[in-house]
């Protein structure tokens, strides 16, 4: 098979490789390559067809798909290879990927791999939601790359099952064709989106059904209705003609899982290092993919930190042999990022770990390691919020045995 | 439409029910010489009874002995093997393991080897507890013992199918869908009037499935089973957890216990089911939360490691049991009429072996022209995960999906070729596209556009 060779080989050019792959440019690395199996770059923002995006990152307020072509122009301009249409089909160690374009296949070497996958939803099958299989049953990522990019109509009267901040972009994203949700169904007592969105649904006239459970889809050719039961036990049925599964994304790592690379199971995203990198160093990580969900403003930055560790690791290999995992060993806490502490005393190392939680939960959360106290701190957070937490105690010099978080 | 059914020749035979016992009968009356026309209620040949099932191709190793089932799985199991290459249809040569969890399960083991030597599939064998984990080293160390049947392999449920019918269309049958049979009427030759006017044949095939009982209700009036529609739920693993077995993993059948099998698709994933709920609904394959939490337990009990890997989709099956433990295939001869009832989960790998049945049931019986020996063999859909894809060769026009790997080459190809799909599911069973892990999060778009105008119901309408 062909082979091709290039310095940086980015794989998945949305928001974070896009962004990465621009300040490694900035930076002065050259032969910076971002493989995109879409036809265009820009990832999923091209299909947000609403505000707001880019605020802190551009200093300006754009809808998504502007946010995709300003970051697409950036990385051209400033000399980035981006090949669309190009997918990647396998990951090899020491940096090497199979890829595959409408005209053929080849090997591509590179010095550094960055994985940049994104998430996706999670899709009405993994959660089980039961019924009928008719059509007109989306993700909002469906819906609105149906909406956005194609301008098509998949159904009028939906029913939403989630009310994650995606949730209610499904709904801007359906005003915008003149859907009109019939109701969001959600399983908790209260919204998962954060405070300051709470009154949105309200102010779009969209009714939400707090503790649903049993939630049934039926129809034989297209969706007809959604049956769920309520928090007494009572049924009920909502004329609806689609649903929108929204949210509970997942990190996109099928790569990852058929790779030699390790995942880890809390995020569902590759196992990394603070420096951002894999189990086979070669290969860096950075955005959605390290773990479900956050904003592009978000992903934006974390790349940007990750390109300066990838061009300080080109300069002066960052190095670090063996390493101490770093994970929850509390049911309440889903994941912590990252998962694995090196001995390293190169610069730019992250200051933060991020974890989130499974449950609402308030408390001491303590960094033990060998039965010593690294790091506590008082909490009191939700599943839907973000945590950070320093890193800097737990890397000491000594450290051997695992650390391990807990809230006490 | 004008009716010109008694104006033109009668076809030779009519079978109704265009499923993979209907596709496989089709392509065998028509090598016969028969002029077969094949009519389908569905808007899609495979949406009933075959749209779901577990895809092994079976030895029929623990079917009754001496029952037609045994005899027509064990037939269409050697003529699979015989006409795969030709028609180019895969074979993920895996074998089984039928294993034991508990006292109760053990104590039969020895009988079920003894019944599979009866018949006649000579190479199954015991195995030790140690032998089974040295050979699935993955599998939950509280199995306890079991035994191999190294010859039942893992096909593609469609492809084969759509082979089969697609090879018949090739050589002159007909395939009329959305065509219903309402009534019919025998006079030396049958005039069936359904959802798309008059058709004319001399003989009748009733290939039903999940409404056999009710074709011969109203083709000859009364009807010698019933069926009972049994539904079977299963949950599918996402592609990388198929490292984790090599084998098909049987349970032993006991009175306590339905039991489930672990297995690999032939497109690269691990299921787990099925489910065996008796209901009175033929079109209902509705999946429930709870029975697809136990399955998936249940596969995780087995093999541990499953709990690791995300689930891709869950889909559920209707099986047409009847009150009967046999199939039900009669020949009312006097009537020109054939009755192929009751075939209930081991259609997938009996059907070429129950078209051979009828087809020496129905000796003696003249058709229009002569048996092709050398019949065309179509393109098949080439869509195993373990055999060269359409995206490893070039000039596919992209990748449409990129978790089944699907091409915009493979979907038009589909839509513009015999038998073009118009359906999403047609479009699903034919090219994979929208199968995969993500259910449409990143295809749907493309795929609402490429499809455009060709499916029913369309997935998006546009303003204006």
């Amino acid at each position: 098979m062909a082979e091709q060779h290039c310095n940086i080989a980015i794989v998945g050019g949305g928001t974070a490789g896009l962004a990465l792959a621009t300040e490694l440019r900035r930076l002065g690395v050259s032969g910076v390559t971002v493989l995109e199996r879409e036809l265009e770059a820009g990832g999923v923002p091209r299909h947000c067809g609403h505000y707001p995006f880019g605020l802190r990152e551009l200093k300006r307020v754009l809808k998504g798909p502007d946010y995709a072509r300003k970051l697409v122009q950036n990385a051209r301009a400033a000399g980035v290879d981006i090949r669309c249409d190009t997918t990647v089909t396998a990951l090899h160690p020491q940096a090497r990927l199979s890829v595959n374009t409408s005209e053929g296949s080849y090997e591509l070497q590179a010095t550094r791999v960055v994985l940049c996958m994104g998430v996706r939803e999670s899709s009405r099958a993994q959660r089980f939601i039961g019924g009928q299989r008719p059509m007109g049953v989306l993700t909002t990522g469906a819906l609105q790359s149906m909406v956005y990019l194609n301008h098509q109509r998949p159904f009028r009267r939906p029913v939403i099952i989630g009310s994650e901040l995606v949730s209610f972009s499904a709904i801007m994203t359906c005003r915008h064709m003149g859907m009109r949700p019939q109701a969001i169904l959600e399983e908790n007592d209260r919204v998962t989106v954060r405070q300051f969105m709470r009154p949105f649904p309200a102010l779009t006239g969209v009714p939400i059904r707090f503790n649903t459970s049993n939630i049934r889809i039926l129809g034989e050719k297209t969706v007809e209705a959604v049956a769920y039961t309520d928090g007494e036990g009572q049924g009920h049925q909502i004329a609806a003609d689609g649903v929108i599964i929204s949210g509970r994304f997942r990190p996109e790592s099928a790569l990852l899982y058929a790779s030699h690379l390790e995942v880890d199971q809390g995020t569902g995203g590759p196992s990394i290092d603070q420096y951002g990198r894999a189990s086979d160093p070669s290969y860096f990580c950075t955005g959605n993919l390290l773990r479900p969900v956050e904003t592009s403003s978000w992903c934006w930055h974390e790349a940007v930190e990750t390109a300066g560790r990838i061009a300080q690791d080109i300069a002066t290999p960052i190095g670090g042999e063996g390493h101490v995992p770093l994970c929850s060993a509390d049911p309440d806490i889903r994941f912590v990022v990252p998962q694995r502490l090196v001995k390293s005393n190169a610069p730019n190392a992250m200051t933060q770990m991020q974890l989130r939680l499974s449950q609402p939960v308030s408390g001491h959360l303590t960094a033990l390691s060998d039965g010593k106290t690294l790091w506590g701190d008082y909490m009191s957070s939700r599943p839907e919020r973000r945590i950070l937490a320093p890193l800097k105690p737990l890397l000491k010099p000594d450290l051997n045995a695992p650390v391990e978080l807990r809230v006490l | 439409m004008p009716d010109t059914s008694d104006a033109n020749e009668p076809f030779d035979v009519a079978i109704i029910g265009a499923g993979v016992v209907g596709c496989a009968m089709a392509r065998r009356f028509t090598i016969d010489g028969a002029r077969v026309v094949v009519l389908e209620k569905a808007a899609e040949v495979l949406d009933g009874a075959s749209k779901a099932n577990s895809a092994i191709l079976h030895t029929g190793f623990d079917a009754p002995p001496g029952s037609l089932e045994q005899k027509c799985i064990a037939d269409g199991y050697a003529e699979y093997l015989e006409i795969r290459e030709s028609l180019g249809l895969p074979l993920l040569k895996c074998g089984a393991m039928v294993l034991a969890w508990d006292d109760e399960q053990v104590v039969q083991l020895d009988g079920l080897v003894a019944k599979a030597h009866k018949n006649g599939v000579m190479d199954v064998a015991l195995r030790s507890r140690a032998e089974i984990l040295t050979q699935e080293p993955q599998l939950s160390s509280a199995v306890m013992g079991g035994f191999v049947v190294p010859s039942e392999y893992v096909i593609d449920p469609w492809a084969s199918a759509h082979a089969y019918i697609l090879q018949a269309l090739a050589n002159g049958a007909e395939l009329r869908r959305n065509c219903e049979v309402l009534s019919g009427v025998f006079d030396r030759v049958w005039r069936l009037e359904t959802a798309q006017g008059a058709v004319r044949a001399k003989q009748v095939i009733n290939c039903a499935g999940l409404y056999g009982d009710v074709i011969d209700e109203r083709l000859l009036g009364r009807r010698d089973f019933s069926i009972m529609p049994r539904k079977g739920q299963f949950v599918v693993f996402d592609k990388p957890a198929s490292e984790l077995v090599e084998a098909v993993i049987l349970p032993v059948p006991t009175k306590t216990t339905k039991g489930v099998v672990i297995f690999r698709t032939i497109f690269g994933n691990i299921a787990v089911g099925p489910t065996a709920e008796e209901q009175e609904s033929r079109t209902d394959a509705s999946t429930d939360a709870e029975a697809l939490k136990a399955l998936r337990d249940k596969g995780i009990e087995m093999l541990p490691a499953l709990a690791d890997y995300e689930v891709t989709t869950v889909y559920a099956g209707l099986r047409p049991a009847t009150e009967f433990q046999d199939y039900q295939i009669t020949n009312h001869a006097e009537q020109g009429y054939i009755t192929v009832g009751g075939i209930r989960s081991t259609g997938l790998s009996a059907a070429l072996g129950i078209a051979r049945h009828v087809s020496r049931l129905n000796a003696g019986v003249e058709f229009s022209g002569a048996p092709i020996a050398t019949p065309i063999c179509p393109a098949p859909d080439r869509l195993s995960n373990y055999h060269p894809r359409d995206w490893e060769s070039p000039d596919h026009g992209g990748i449409i999906c990129h978790c089944e790997l699907v091409t915009k080459r493979e979907i038009l190809a589909a839509l513009d070729g015999p038998m073009a799909p118009t359906t999403l599911q047609g479009l699903k069973r034919r090219t994979r596209v929208c199968m995969g892990r993500c259910q449409g999060f990143y295809c749907t778009g493309p795929l609402a556009t490429l499809t455009e105008g060709r499916l029913d119901p369309a997935l998006g309408e546009r303003d204006g």
